[in-house]
């Protein structure tokens, strides 16, 4: 297990993820930097990632789809902030409609990686995703971003807890 | 028996209240209608009346018919469904994480770095 650690903070309406890796920081950024190696993992196996445009640089673009297993592909694109490789990335992630201009009716997420030595040839990355707003969190969540999802799931679990608790007073005729 | 994928736009959508929060939790366990339901929040029966039209859209509460009275129920099975669902989307980034460990492996057991 390489994920060391998530915090999610619903009042800075943040999610915070820790990973580890066996590897370079140099390495660790190739995974961002290389669009090949990026669609290798970005997208599920059932929803693969395909980088058409992949711009790099501080007001840079990386354009991307993904493709459905029913061959539906929704675009989406990042509008790059920041880039110090290989310490960190800040970029700007949004929908985008099938031409790749963007989809301004969809809330945008922001998220900040950065990766550092920890020491013993190992790399620790850190993803710090954040919303613009609890509604752009609550339109994200319902597309299944993981920030304002955990939330729900919280909130699915309060009304579940609370329905073992209260059944076995219930009476029953 | 098969169960109707649900609408997840509309289910987060109606759970991203406050109010209809606390009304689905209600309806698990009580028999209340409408009235009785609006009688605990500090609004309008059309208010509570638009609440529980919303939760039902999203298949979150159904109405029952008990005699002459209509009570509002939760459907605590699509709760579970949705519960569920939300897991794997859970996984999201522990996935990517996942595929990125997988990547610099490969890549370390070919270069021998």
């Amino acid at each position: 297990m390489t994920v060391t650690a998530v915090h999610k903070d619903p009042h800075t309406l943040s999610m915070t993820l820790d990973a580890e890796f066996d590897a370079s920081p140099e390495r660790v950024w190739q995974l961002w930097s290389d669009p090949r190696q990026l669609e290798r993992w970005w997208g599920p196996p059932t929803y693969p990632a395909t980088f058409t445009k992949h711009d790099l640089k501080p007001g840079g673009r990386v354009e991307y789809h993904m493709t459905g297993p029913d061959g539906d592909q929704p675009h989406a694109y990042w509008e790059v902030q920041e880039v110090d490789p290989p310490h960190s990335l800040a970029v700007r992630d949004g929908f985008a409609n099938d031409d790749g201009s963007p989809n301004t009716e969809m809330p945008m997420n922001e998220f900040r990686v950065t990766i550092e030595e920890v020491g013993g040839g190992r790399t620790r990355m850190s993803i710090v995703s954040t919303f613009p707003s609890t509604e752009a969190m609550e339109q994200l969540l319902a597309l299944g971003m993981e920030g304002g999802l955990t939330q729900a799931v919280g909130q699915i679990d309060a009304i579940l807890a609370e329905d073992t608790v209260s059944r076995p007073s219930r009476s029953k005729p | 028996m098969q169960i109707a994928p649900p609408d997840f736009d509309r289910m987060f959508g109606a759970l991203a209240d406050h109010t209809r929060r606390d009304i689905v939790r209600r309806a698990i366990d009580s028999e209340e209608g409408v009235a009785e339901l609006a009688s605990h929040y500090p609004m309008s029966f059309a208010a509570v009346q638009k609440h529980v039209a919303i939760l039902e859209r999203a298949g979150l509460v159904t109405k029952h018919r008990i005699g002459r009275r209509k009570v509002v129920r939760t459907n605590v099975e699509g709760l579970r469904v949705a519960r569920r669902l939300l897991d794997q989307y859970e996984e999201l980034w522990r996935g990517r994480i996942d595929r990125m460990t997988q990547l610099v492996n490969e890549y370390t057991r070919e270069t021998g770095q």
